[in-house]
């Protein structure tokens, strides 16, 4: 036997003219604990999905050899029979199936063709107890905590007998304590031979657990550090960010009057697990003619920041004071947010920005038809010249405004959600992953957008997962950790380094 | 510069909506062949009209519930309820005609805000709350008519659905009041089409060019007309069908051309987006529920009328026919798309099938198994044509 459970021989994996993973390779030894770190976006997900089989073989080129044997995995069941579990970061679990009945979904235990419950309920104590977790197996899921949920999820990797669990940011969602014992958990298993990859944002974790780690930037493999004593959190940080700014920003000097919004002691819980932080006392403001970034990884609450304060749009028990030209103002739903000058463009332009089966002209429209119409009646011609305006002044490409939103492209359809916000005619746009999803051409466009809007005096507050855009397009850049504002830094003193220093700065 | 498109692109802008007129005029001139010409006999449609003018108005309010992302399935226990409360006022209390009709359309609004409470403001989805809605408004029909049927003797009451506007210009074998109503409607349509053409060249947009234009003022008006004809030569102008003339005007604006339309679509096409965007969903979903049930009162009274009195039984599977003439009419499932105009037409395909199977004396049993396989197929239809698109 090789000293290598797990080799990936240079994967390349591409998507419609994106090329999200080029020649990487992977080597995983045999009984150890292995971190894959990466900003978000950078592949991490990709390659676990090409090594689980749900980019089966064939969609992707390279080799995967996995216990000395060539493996082309043509589903999740085929990886699974080999003994490759992956733990998603957002769990799998039924909410109203007992522990047992999750355990072994898709995997009964049965008797004569019939669910043997004596058996089942017996087997899932068993790994429970390998777990380390004391609940009764007939307990609905639904009725634990997520530490515990992430705890059930090994115990049905380990029914499946598994030699190579795969965890996707498995601490993302857990409070200290559970992350503590989860990260034991790990060791553990480590000890009886189980080989685990872990995909994890929070770097003292991965200085603290792990035996190797391999940075993946812009799909592309880094290196693969052999953790010993040498190995600090900053050497990861510069492989993950160590790349040039490339003159993909358009130039522009701000001019900047005076505050225009802030928020204060902002404190928001998650909607129903309603002990979570998710947004922890955190305070900025924005200024006239100002493009202020919000830095913050996967998790850290950037959106639901901005959600919270859009009319309470996400999130429980808010507290805090939002306040424009200094005056505090009320915002308890939508349109209040709206009145009071505040657009939010969702990073989800397709779920929460754009009615798709529409046209247009009436997505254009939809967020300010007050301006169009008279005793509720809309004027139909009106709508049509302010949605060709917008055409023309963002140059949207499509034949007219009566096409449908759905057939665009990423791109075009970013211009329609940042014509629809503009026609409210805010005083502070809070612009959410403004690039996602679009090719680098349009990205230029969106960007100059972005300043023009500044130049006229808008606010603007921009949140991105990508560094580089930020450092690009802001003047000033917050950094958020786990729901806490951890800095604020100028244009001129940041760097990638610095940022992702403070993005992955954890309490005291 | 304004531009002109021709005829193709008229009919195929929008292949979902002209898909149906066109099938429509299919199953109109098969009929009429196979009819030997009695489906559209001045006697026959008339009565069509007297006929299905109770399913037209109770999808027009439905049209506008499932556009939304719901559906009503009470509306054919409102219509029995509805019916039954103006009928116990006017026959069993001596109440004038108008005082049963206001009773029986307040007796609407409240049953429509009982659902609006529950599916705006509690979360219940629409099919479980309408679906109680049902049983229970069927169960106080029962109660208020106290499990019999009452006929109603009052003349006015009974001319609501069976009186006619007629021989008001003296009858020469036709009534020159129906023709005259129906030009000066075909006139106002020219009009209102001529001021919109010229708005939008004023706005530099795409007209029709103007021959085109022309051919299509004509084609309705010679339409129009002709149906005027024939109805002028059997018992004149219905009142029904001025009431519903109304409905289908008010409500074709007010989906298409109010803030609480734009409203009504945003919540069916992106319900998530329609909230991020301001749109205050809970009441606008309390309203949809009002007004549907405002209309089912408005079909509950027709019916009770044409009907003669109240039944226990009135009105039982109107929901379906309703439900099944939106979605014959365009409307989608997943909510979003649909028109008042489309589900008319739904409607009127319903409409004809059943009366002209009725004519060649083809059984009840054979014109439900089409009429399920009509809706199926036009459902299917439309399924296929948004795989088709979505894959473009």
């Amino acid at each position: 036997m090789s000293e290598n459970i797990l080799e990936m021989r240079s994967i390349t994996k591409t998507f419609p003219g994106v090329k999200a993973l080029e020649d990487v390779t992977l080597n995983v030894k045999r009984g150890e604990i292995h971190a894959i770190c990466g900003e978000n976006g950078a592949g991490k997900s990709t390659l676990m999905k090409v090594l689980s089989g749900v980019y089966p073989h064939g969609t992707y080129t390279g080799d995967i050899y996995f216990d000395g044997q060539i493996e082309s995995f043509g589903s999740i069941n085929d990886s699974e029979e080999r003994g490759i579990v992956i733990i998603h970061q957002e769990l799998a679990l039924v909410p109203f199936l007992s522990v047992a009945e999750n355990i072994f979904l898709g995997n009964e235990q049965k008797t004569n063709g019939l669910i043997d419950w004596h058996k089942t309920n017996a087997e899932a104590a068993k790994l429970l107890a390998r777990v380390g977790l004391d609940e009764n197996p007939v307990t609905p899921v639904g009725q634990l905590g997520v530490g515990k949920q992430q705890l059930i999820e090994i115990a049905k990797a380990l029914s499946k007998r598994v030699k190579l669990l795969i965890l996707d940011e498995p601490t993302a969602a857990l409070n200290d304590q559970d992350s503590a014992h989860l990260l034991d958990l790990i060791r553990h298993l480590k000890g009886q031979g189980i080989t685990c990859i872990m995909i994890s944002h929070k770097l003292n974790e991965i200085v603290d657990i792990a035996d190797s780690t391999t940075i993946i930037r812009d799909g592309l493999t880094i290196e693969t550090l052999h953790m010993d004593e040498s190995v600090t959190q900053d050497h990861i940080i510069r492989g993950m960010v160590g790349r040039s700014l490339e003159n993909r920003y358009p130039d522009h000097s701000p001019t900047i009057g005076e505050e225009i919004f802030s928020i204060k002691d902002w404190t928001v819980y998650h909607p129903t697990q309603q002990d979570r932080v998710i947004v922890d006392n955190a305070a900025l403001n924005v200024r006239r003619g100002e493009i202020v970034g919000i830095a913050g990884l996967m998790g850290a609450g950037r959106t639901e920041l901005a959600m919270s304060v859009f009319g309470r749009s996400y999130g429980s028990k808010i507290t805090g004071q939002v306040a424009m030209h200094g005056k505090p103002v009320q915002l308890k739903q939508v349109a209040d947010a709206i009145n009071a000058g505040i657009a939010y463009v969702s990073e989800d332009r397709k779920h929460y920005g754009l009615n798709l089966i529409q046209d247009i002209k009436t997505n254009t429209t939809s967020a300010a038809l007050g301006k169009i119409s008279k005793r509720g009646m809309v004027n139909a011609n009106e709508e049509l010249k302010v949605a060709e305006d917008y055409r023309r002044q963002l140059r949207t490409k499509t034949p007219n405004v009566h096409a449908l939103v759905g057939k665009l492209s990423g791109g075009n359809q970013q211009k329609v959600v940042l014509s629809k916000w503009m026609f409210t005619d805010p005083e502070l746009l809070i612009l959410d992953e403004p690039t996602r999803g679009i090719d680098v051409g349009a990205k230029y466009e969106i960007y100059t957008i972005i300043n023009a809007l500044a130049d006229q005096g808008k606010a603007v507050l921009v949140i991105s997962s990508e560094l580089p855009e930020l450092l690009g397009i802001c003047d000033r850049i917050y950094t958020l950790s786990a729901g806490r504002i951890t800095g604020c830094i100028d244009r001129d003193d940041a760097t990638q380094e610095n940022l992702m220093e403070l993005m992955t700065k954890v309490k005291d | 510069m304004s531009e002109t498109s021709g005829l193709v692109s008229l009919l195929t802008r929008n292949l979902r909506q002209s898909g149906i007129y066109i099938a429509f005029a299919a199953i109109v001139i098969l009929f009429t062949i196979l009819t030997g010409g009695t489906l559209l006999q001045p006697n026959n449609l008339t009565n069509l009209v007297l006929q299905y003018s109770y399913i037209l108005i109770l999808a027009i309010g439905m049209v506008i519930v499932i556009i939304a992302g719901h559906i009503d399935l009470s509306v054919g226990s409102v219509v029995a309820l509805t019916g039954a409360v103006a009928a116990v006022l006017i026959q069993t209390h001596g109440m004038p005609w108008w005082v049963g009709v206001a009773a029986a359309l307040a007796t609407g609004i409240l049953i429509g805000a009982w659902h609006g409470y529950w599916v705006a403001f509690v979360g219940i989805p629409a099919f479980i709350t309408t679906l109680a809605g049902m049983l229970l408004f069927r169960g106080l029909t029962l109660l208020v008519l106290q499990n019999i049927s009452i006929s109603v003797y009052d003349q006015s009451y009974k001319n609501i659905a069976g009186g006619f506007l007629n021989g008001l210009l003296g009858g020469n074998g036709y009534d020159a009041f129906t023709l005259i109503v129906f030009a000066i409607g075909a006139a106002a349509f020219a009009v209102m089409q001529w001021r919109s053409r010229q708005a939008r060249i004023a706005y530099q947009q795409t007209v029709e060019s103007m021959p085109l234009f022309i051919a299509k003022i004509a084609a309705v008006a010679v339409i129009t007309m002709a149906f005027a004809w024939q109805i002028a030569h059997a018992r004149g102008l219905p009142i029904v069908l001025i009431i519903l003339a109304i409905l289908i005007v008010t409500y074709s604006v007010v989906t298409q051309r109010t803030v609480f339309g734009r409203h009504v679509y945003a919540i069916g096409g992106n319900l998530a987006a329609a909230q991020l965007s301001g749109v205050k969903v809970k009441w606008v979903n309390f309203f949809i529920f009002v007004n549907m049930s405002f209309l089912a009162a408005v079909a509950g009274v027709v019916f009770s009328s044409r009907s003669g009195g109240a039944q226990p039984a009135a009105g039982n599977m109107f929901e379906l026919d309703a439900i099944a003439a939106c979605f014959i009419g365009g409307a989608a499932v997943t909510g979003g798309i649909g028109t008042v105009i489309g589900a008319m037409v739904g409607g009127l395909i319903m409409g004809v099938m059943s009366n002209g199977m009725s004519i060649l004396g083809i059984d009840q049993s054979v014109q439900q198994i089409v009429k399920g396989l009509i809706l199926l197929l036009a459902v299917a239809f439309d399924v296929y044509n948004k795989r088709r698109a979505g894959t473009r």
